[in-house]
């Protein structure tokens, strides 16, 4: 079942020359992890913002869960189903209170104050936040501040996660909690996580990678489908995992390999296996 | 000349203070003209509070600091002229462009010099070549580019005061793959021709592999390792403990050695994994 | 480091103080205030005296932090004091000086009501936290939205003016030392040459805090933010009977006030 259903979009910038948007259509399955992978500019963000109709399409349509983004009177329909992450953990924080921020989406849906603070705490345990619920965000690490980000979406209970760029300004260490907090709520909690990132790595685990370029989607599909496609990433400029590059190249020296293991375990494991043909 | 000697650097904020921390002890290192230098490190382990003493703006509760044989921060005077000789990019560097158009953004450090008119202008020229940053966009405003564009222009901003020693604090952060590839290749270029010393902090260990002559990591605010990326990457090990990525290529060459595939040497790029695992597979076929 | 400042001055705590409703704590302090200039004699000025030392005791705050808060006051305190020992008319107290007796009385009371006044005002913010003091201010001002005062809007503007200072102390620093590594001088040359300095720092700070704003805006319409109508709160306020006692008290010691007023003393 998909919940979110692109069909045939397109969107320009108002005062751009160029669609940002060229006619994308995409499904996204409710329950999975979708990854979309490109370069600034690729229009993945726009991609995003058309998912909780921040931004609606020129022509062709968005159906959130049902919902038709450009019907006005729904807008917050949509955006309590689709909760948003940016980039900057900064610049999406309200209150002074981690708490207190969390609250802020619950309280904008008028929900009573027992069950916000029901909602709060519980998604404050989600992502493993709950005992800095009274610190003030600006003593937190990037990684931190993500993940409060993340527990203020996750207050509204929605059925999506998309998140735009959320590592980009964070370390390996956040990059990696708030990675393993996303795949977490999807895997566990049911959540169906659109994840925009230039990080391959960050792909790696998705059920459905997405490849954009110029507004257009070049690829989708599993992952190691997608990443086997070593030529057509190599021409869109984007890197591949280490595990497919080397199994790409042993192939090439005559080695009988399948490109598929992006896993470095079950790579390794079929190199070591592995016969010159 | 700008060797850059560090002898018993300690820093402590919020001396006195219940907030008091000691963010650096003990690091005495040299790093002579002309080296190409990665520092890693995770975060709070101290590698920012480390090069913001080489330029002198931390000054040490204890310790020196000499360039090129002298003590920056003997007095106000060495203190200034040091910011000529080591100039230091902060990371988001995009955000201190203030200027009307990219030229006199550029011409903002070579004017603090009090330059004559002629050579500030060739400056700004020269910067912008080793930073690629074209001409036609000299009379543009520097907050209509792209984030790459104005990655550049701030990165030129620095090179314009000619400094011996050029740091770098996490240049390629957020940008896209592209942007990366870019602004590192500038960098090896820039430190190819003009000779001088580059120091990149960078979470990176893909990049800094690829680029350093020599690597100095640091963990609690002292000196883990330091040595040539061979000798550095050869303990991936000791560099998980500290909280560190390894290579991708060292990660995937410590799975093989796992799967029982015999590779030798110190592997950290792509290249070298390749020819290991070939010679282990032709010897494993003979 | 600048973001090492302590803002807001909020000394957490479990006093009754501390405990009692914003909007009490609020309205007490106003009460206080037109208490404070009711004073006329010595003894209304004991009384007052006496309330602010007794609440002192009871939020637990040490005086050694008044005295913190008070030292930047301190220059006024003095001249307004110097002021009036010269200026009022009476009695001189070294004759051929033009200092007086009444001058003196009235110096020590001016003393008194402005040091009474910045107390009273600091025992507020120590043991109120930032936001419930803006969640109380709301409450007590929303009668104002009936005709049309944005109050909603008002008091989340400072709330979220409270979060982004230390993000834009933080900033600030950060611009001052790549702009100082650039050879920039904040430190030397004449006043219009350090105000122009100033250019290199306030430009990239305002242009990233307008970039803030900008991201801080979708981020708030993406967590469904349609303005004040139709919210609710997580921490509702509730007034339970020490507030009751405590706004009591305050009207008896307003009423007390008048009285000696009336009299004179």
């Amino acid at each position: 079942m998909s919940i979110i259903s692109f069909k045939q979009v397109h969107f320009t910038y108002p005062g751009d020359e160029l669609e940002s948007l060229c006619g994308v259509d995409l499904e996204i399955d409710e329950g999975s992890f979708v990854a979309v992978l490109g370069h600034n500019g690729s229009g993945k963000s726009t991609l995003a913002k058309h998912m909780n109709a921040i931004l609606t399409p020129d022509s062709g349509s968005v159906v959130v869960d049902g919902i038709d983004s450009r019907e006005e009177d729904k807008v917050f329909e949509i955006r309590r189903r689709v909760g948003m992450v940016f980039q900057n953990p900064d610049n999406q924080l309200v209150a002074n209170v981690v708490e207190d921020d969390v609250a802020f989406a619950p309280e904008n849906l008028g929900v009573p104050s027992a069950e916000i603070r029901e909602r709060v705490d519980e998604a404050l345990k989600q992502v493993g936040m709950y005992e800095y619920r009274t610190h003030a965000p600006h003593l937190l690490s990037g990684g931190q501040k993500q993940r409060v980000a993340i527990a203020g979406v996750i207050a509204m209970r929605p059925k999506i996660i998309v998140l735009d760029e959320p590592t980009a300004m964070l370390d390996p260490q956040g990059r990696h909690e708030v990675i393993s907090t996303v795949t977490r709520l999807c895997r566990e909690g049911g959540m169906t996580v659109v994840l925009i990132t230039h990080h391959m790595e960050e792909c790696i685990g998705a059920d459905k990678l997405v490849v954009m370029s110029n507004g257009y989607i070049k690829a989708a599909g599993k992952p190691s489908e997608i990443f086997s496609d070593v030529e057509m990433m190599a021409r869109e400029g984007l890197a591949v995992p280490e595990t497919t590059k080397l199994l790409y190249e042993l192939r090439h020296c005559g080695y009988d390999l399948p490109l598929g293991e992006l896993d470095e375990k079950n790579c390794a494991a079929a190199i070591a296996a592995a016969k010159k043909q | 000349m700008a060797e850059i000697k560090v002898e018993g650097l300690r820093h402590v904020y919020s001396a006195g203070t219940p907030f008091e921390k000691v963010a650096i002890e003990d690091v005495s290192l040299t790093i002579p003209q002309g080296q190409l230098v990665g520092v890693i490190g995770h975060t709070g382990s101290g590698k920012s509070t480390f090069i913001q003493h080489l330029n002198a703006l931390l000054q040490p509760t204890s310790g020196k600091v000499l360039v090129g044989g002298r003590d920056i921060n003997e007095n106000k005077f060495t203190r200034r002229d040091v910011k000529w000789e080591v100039g230091i990019v902060f990371q988001y560097p995009e955000y201190q462009l203030f200027e009307e158009t990219v030229y006199r953004d550029i011409a903002f450090g070579p004017r603090n010099m009090k330059l004559p008119e002629d050579e500030i202008d060739r400056r700004v020229r020269e910067a912008a070549r080793f930073a690629q940053v074209g001409e036609e966009l000299f009379e543009r405003s520097p907050l209509e580019l792209s984030g790459g564009q104005k990655r550049r222009i701030a990165i030129a901003g620095v090179i314009a005061l000619r400094p011996g020693v050029l740091i770098l604090d996490e240049p390629t952060a957020g940008l896209d793959p592209a942007g990366c590839r870019q602004i590192l290749d500038n960098i090896c270029s820039y430190h190819k021709e003009s000779g001088s010393t580059v120091i990149i902090v960078s979470h990176n260990m893909d990049d800094t592999a690829r680029i350093a002559e020599r690597i100095i990591a640091f963990d609690h605010g002292r000196v883990a390792m330091d040595g040539t990326p061979e000798q550095v990457f050869s303990e991936p090990e000791k560099l998980i403990a500290m909280g560190l990525d390894v290579p991708k290529a060292t990660a995937l060459a410590m799975a093989l050695k796992g799967a029982g595939v015999p590779l030798d040497g110190s592997i950290y790029t792509h290249g070298q994994l390749l020819r290991a695992v070939l010679r282990a597979k032709e010897a494993a076929t003979c | 480091m600048l973001k090492d400042i302590t803002l807001g001055q909020y000394f957490p705590g479990d006093t009754i103080v501390h405990r009692l409703d914003p909007r009490t704590k609020l309205i007490l302090v106003v009460v206080y205030i037109i208490a404070l200039f009711q004073a006329k004699g010595w003894v209304s000025y004991a009384a007052v005296t006496l309330a602010t030392a007794l609440c002192m005791i009871l939020s637990h705050i040490r005086p050694k932090n008044i005295f913190k808060g008070l030292k930047p006051m301190l220059f006024i305190i003095v001249l307004t004091a110097l002021l009036n020992i010269f200026y009022t008319e009476g009695r001189e107290i070294i004759p051929g000086w033009h200092m007086t007796w009444e001058g003196l009385a009235r110096s020590v009371q001016m003393i008194l009501r402005i040091v009474l006044l910045i107390t009273g005002t600091f025992l507020l913010t120590y043991t109120t936290s930032p936001i419930a003091l803006t969640d109380g201010l709301e409450m007590l001002l929303s009668p104002l939205k009936k005709i049309k005062v944005p109050v909603h809007e008002m008091t989340l503007m400072m709330s979220m003016a409270l979060r982004f200072i230390p993000t834009l102390i933080e900033e600030t620093d950060k611009i001052m030392s790549a702009q100082k590594a650039r050879g920039a001088d904040f430190e030397t040359g004449r006043l219009i040459d350090r105000a122009k300095a100033l250019l290199p720092i306030l430009v990239p700070l305002f242009v990233s805090a307008f970039r803030r704003a900008d991201e801080l805006a979708v981020a708030m319409e993406s967590r469904c933010y349609h303005g004040g109508e139709g919210r609710t709160r997580m921490k509702t306020l509730h007034f339970a009977a020490h507030d009751w006692i405590a706004l009591i008290l305050g009207a008896l010691f307003l009423t007390g006030l008048f009285v000696m007023k009336h009299y004179g003393i």
